[in-house]
């Protein structure tokens, strides 16, 4: 079984996110960036197949910057085969346009199961891996935290409002990944090694016949209010009128 | 606070300053370059961040303690250390018959520093393995390497270094434990003192490398040998034997690196195995002791930049004063916080590039196949090595200082861990090695002994520098080449000269090799704004840091040079009963 992998560089999340000045965007200017922790999380997951026997081979497809070929070789150094990017100057695609160039990438490679997670942490739309699933017409499950291969099945528990719901889908299928699902590994320094050898093909989005249309326009960025100090309060009663009256939570 | 690896800077240095990929061209390193380092400080940083720093306050706060199984570590760090283990950074410069990635010393250095700073009580562990695996991979028999590097280099056993004895410290000359032989192997009796990692529950076996004395050795220093006494004794496959009379018999109480437990070590005719030929123990421990001591002074610049990254959060986030708005100021938009940040930014890039490049000389002599050439790195090996450490854990003091300063009166207080840095950084001029021997170690065995010949060729790289935009680096390296002039022509007439002009010697080229590749850096950011490449905010930095070096820290090589020109008159002049 093949699998394809999509992944995103994002700030990291560790990095204190500011808003550049005349409000335009987030200020990625020196800046740390990462693979998206739900993309690892895909990644990890992907692994975890290979090495119980159940896939065969491992892409990882990225889209964007050169820059982003680092995340590529992260996720090659995690354990995936070969890498694929699609380079694009803009950084800010729509994840139609993400999803459109995903589906010809999936069409060229046809695998059995392609992994996404389930959002980037940057702009957190939580689109792609839907809008792929529709143009593909692929069955798809969401939010996955449990993935089970049985035949030409998947089986997929996924994190719901109230509880768990499982899906059995028909292979081909999508599968977005959530933060349960598991823990990704720490890189092996001789698997950093090995990265650096396996093959990573460049492509354009003119090579897969999609053209970059924008249908969304980033208008403004505001940093979030400040919080404002606490007070304090004389009695419980005092506390409950504040509560009621003031912060109207109760 | 957590700490994050400034990857940023380590990978520029060695792009920029190292000049790595022509050092990996020159080797014959086809798969090694600047971007594979990246890519390993990259995963390095995460470990570091995630796994190791989170446990650096807790070991602070909770130290081993010594019962009836030996040593119990501070827990969770077994569990950090079988996951640095499993991810094979241990074998990262071990030879590849050994299960080792075989990389070049600069990139254990750049990885290192990020280990050091995250945690250095930790840290220490796997920097003694280092230790040991360069030592028996240098000097022991095949047949000894074939058991020991293995479980060395996977992270398996860990290793530790014996020298010193109670009355045996600077001076091994008086080293007393006995090795009496006995069949294959030798019986090895005595005690041994602050012996860092000596005992812990981490691995199933610990290697520690001891020096003592055969019963007909000559006395002194030619009397020395080294030998290889395992925690369990090993059996020939390989598999571990009876507990062998290798035991700790007490803990230190320490000012600082609470959580890395420093032992009385007690050897009671334990088994031993002699490494390479009796009575060159000493001469093997040199070998190591390069790589030793550059690696006590990286630890100079890890804990700085721990230091700086606490310093500078908390004058971002510490409001002092108030706007006419009404607005609360951020102590870091004071100058003289400026100041100290400064200080502590500038240092730490100047220790960065001196600790790397020196470290790229180790790689520079071991692959070079012209013997001419080679022998000229391995005499600049020679020559940093004393800098590296001494300076470099000198200047951490100061740095380490500021971090607890501008804290303020909280950074005496232990919560903000600023103090924890200071105290863990005072052992770093004492241990390896203290300054004063790094610093007698460079003006007698690296400049008296080859008449300042080595030094005078590193004065003479440093003027090719074009510095015209730098007007202070002249005077400063006008100052080294008057150093090294002034102390071989007095010298000989005045026996205590060169104890006396020996640490200013040290700092004085510590400030000076510091500034020159600090503006060769800048030189190389601006080459790459001119021409649009790079990170621009971080470039224009560099250039400015590198400035502020130049116009503050630059000019202290004048002052160390009027000292060593005072002589040694004052110094020696009071009569001992006078103190």
């Amino acid at each position: 079984m093949k699998i394809v992998v999509a992944i995103k560089r994002v700030i990291d999340y560790s990095v204190k996110v500011r808003v550049k000045s005349d409000q335009s965007n987030v200020d990625l200017a020196n800046v740390k960036m990462a693979l998206n922790p739900f993309c690892e999380i895909a990644v990890e997951e992907a692994v975890r197949l290979k090495e119980a026997g159940k896939a065969t081979e491992i892409v990882v497809v990225t889209i964007g910057p050169k820059a982003a070929q680092d995340q590529i070789r992260a996720a090659m150094a995690m354990g995936a085969d070969r890498g694929i990017w699609v380079e694009t100057v803009d950084t800010e695609l729509d994840a139609l346009t993400v999803a459109k160039l995903l589906a010809k990438v999936v069409q060229n490679e046809q695998p059995q199961l392609v992994l996404l997670g389930k959002q980037a942490i940057d702009s957190d739309n939580n689109q792609t891996g839907q809008m792929l699933a529709a143009l593909l017409d692929y069955p798809q499950a969401t939010f996955a935290s449990k993935v089970v291969i049985e035949g030409n099945e998947a089986v997929v528990t996924r994190e719901i409002d109230g509880g768990l719901q499982t899906l059995g889908l028909t292979l081909p299928a999508i599968v977005t990944t959530d933060l349960r699902l598991n823990e990704p590994r720490y890189v092996k320094l001789p698997d950093i090694m090995k990265a650096k050898k396996k093959t990573l093909d460049a492509t354009t989005p003119e090579a897969l016949g999609v053209s970059l249309q924008k249908s969304i326009k980033l208008l403004k960025v505001e940093a979030p209010a400040e919080r404002q100090g606490g007070i304090k309060v004389e009695s419980v009663d005092a506390l409950i009128d504040c509560l009621k009256n003031k912060a109207r939570v109760i | 606070m957590t700490y994050l690896a400034n990857s940023q800077d380590a990978e520029f240095v060695l792009r920029h300053v190292v000049q790595f990929d022509a050092l990996c061209e020159r080797a014959g390193l086809d798969e090694v370059n600047t971007d594979l380092a990246a890519s390993i400080l990259e995963e390095a940083g995460k470990f570091a961040t995630e796994v190791l720093a989170p446990l650096n306050r807790f070991g602070d706060q909770n130290p081993p303690t010594l019962g009836e199984k030996g040593v119990q570590e501070t827990a969770g760090f077994k569990e950090i250390y079988q996951s640095f283990a499993e991810a094979g950074w241990l074998s990262l410069g071990a030879a590849e018959e050994f299960g080792g990635q075989a990389l070049p010393n600069v990139i254990g250095t750049a990885v290192n520093e990020i280990w050091q700073a995250a945690n250095m009580s930790y840290a220490l562990c796997p920097m003694l393995s280092q230790g040991a695996m360069e030592s028996i991979g240098h000097h022991a028999s095949h047949e000894l390497q074939s058991i020991y590097l293995p479980r060395l280099a996977s992270g398996g056993w860990t290793g530790t270094m014996n020298l010193t004895e109670p009355d045996a410290g600077s001076d091994l000359a008086a080293v007393k434990t006995k090795a009496v032989p006995q069949g294959d192997h030798y019986l090895i009796s005595g005690q041994k003192i602050f012996i860092t990692w000596g005992d812990h529950q981490m691995t199933e076996n610990i290697v520690h490398l001891v020096l003592a004395r055969l019963p007909d050795a000559p006395a002194g220093v030619k009397g020395i040998s080294l030998f290889i006494v395992p925690k369990y004794v090993v059996n020939a496959d390989g598999s571990l034997g009876a507990r062998n009379a290798a035991h700790c018999l007490s803990l230190e109480h320490k000012m600082g690196i609470h959580a890395s437990p420093t032992c009385v070590m007690l050897f009671d005719n334990a088994v031993g195995y002699l490494i390479g030929e009796a009575n060159k123990g000493l001469p093997y421990m040199f070998t190591m002791m390069n790589h030793a001591r550059q690696a006590v002074g990286l630890q100079g610049l890890s804990i700085s930049e721990r230091a700086y990254q606490l310093a500078r959060q908390y004058a971002k986030d510490r409001l002092q004063g108030t706007r006419r708005d009404g607005s609360r100021i951020p102590i870091i938009e004071h100058a003289d916080v400026r100041r100290m940040l400064m200080i502590m930014k500038s240092g730490i890039e100047a220790m960065r590039a001196l600790a790397f490049v020196a470290a790229a000389e180790v790689d520079r002599a071991r692959y070079e196949s012209d013997s001419d050439k080679a022998a000229f790195h391995a005499a600049r090996v020679e020559l940093y090595t004393p800098i590296v450490k001494g300076w470099l854990t000198e200047l951490s003091q100061e740095l380490t200082y500021l971090g607890v300063q501008i804290h303020g009166g909280m950074g005496y207080i232990e919560e903000t861990g600023a103090a924890q840095h200071y105290r863990d950084a005072r052992i770093l001029t004492i241990y390896e090695g203290t300054t004063g021997i790094q610093a007698a170690d460079l003006v007698g065995r690296k400049t008296l002994a080859d008449q300042g010949q080595g030094l005078g060729l590193l004065l003479a790289e440093m003027a090719e520098l074009d510095a015209s935009a730098y007007p202070n680096f002249a005077p400063a390296l006008a100052a080294g080449q008057a150093a090294r002039e002034f102390i071989l022509s007095h010298a000989a007439s005045d026996p205590q000269l060169a104890g006396s002009a020996s640490v200013n010697l040290m700092m004085l080229m510590g400030y000076l090799c510091g500034g020159w590749l600090l503006i060769k850096g800048a030189q190389a950011a601006q080459n790459q704004l001119a021409q649009g490449e790079g990170d621009p905010e971080y470039l224009k930095a560099k250039v400015i840091t590198a400035q502020f070096y130049h116009d503050h820290l630059l000019l202290r090589a004048l002052s160390h040079l009027a000292a060593i020109k005072a002589g040694s008159a004052a110094i020696m002049a009071l009569a001992e009963d006078q103190f």
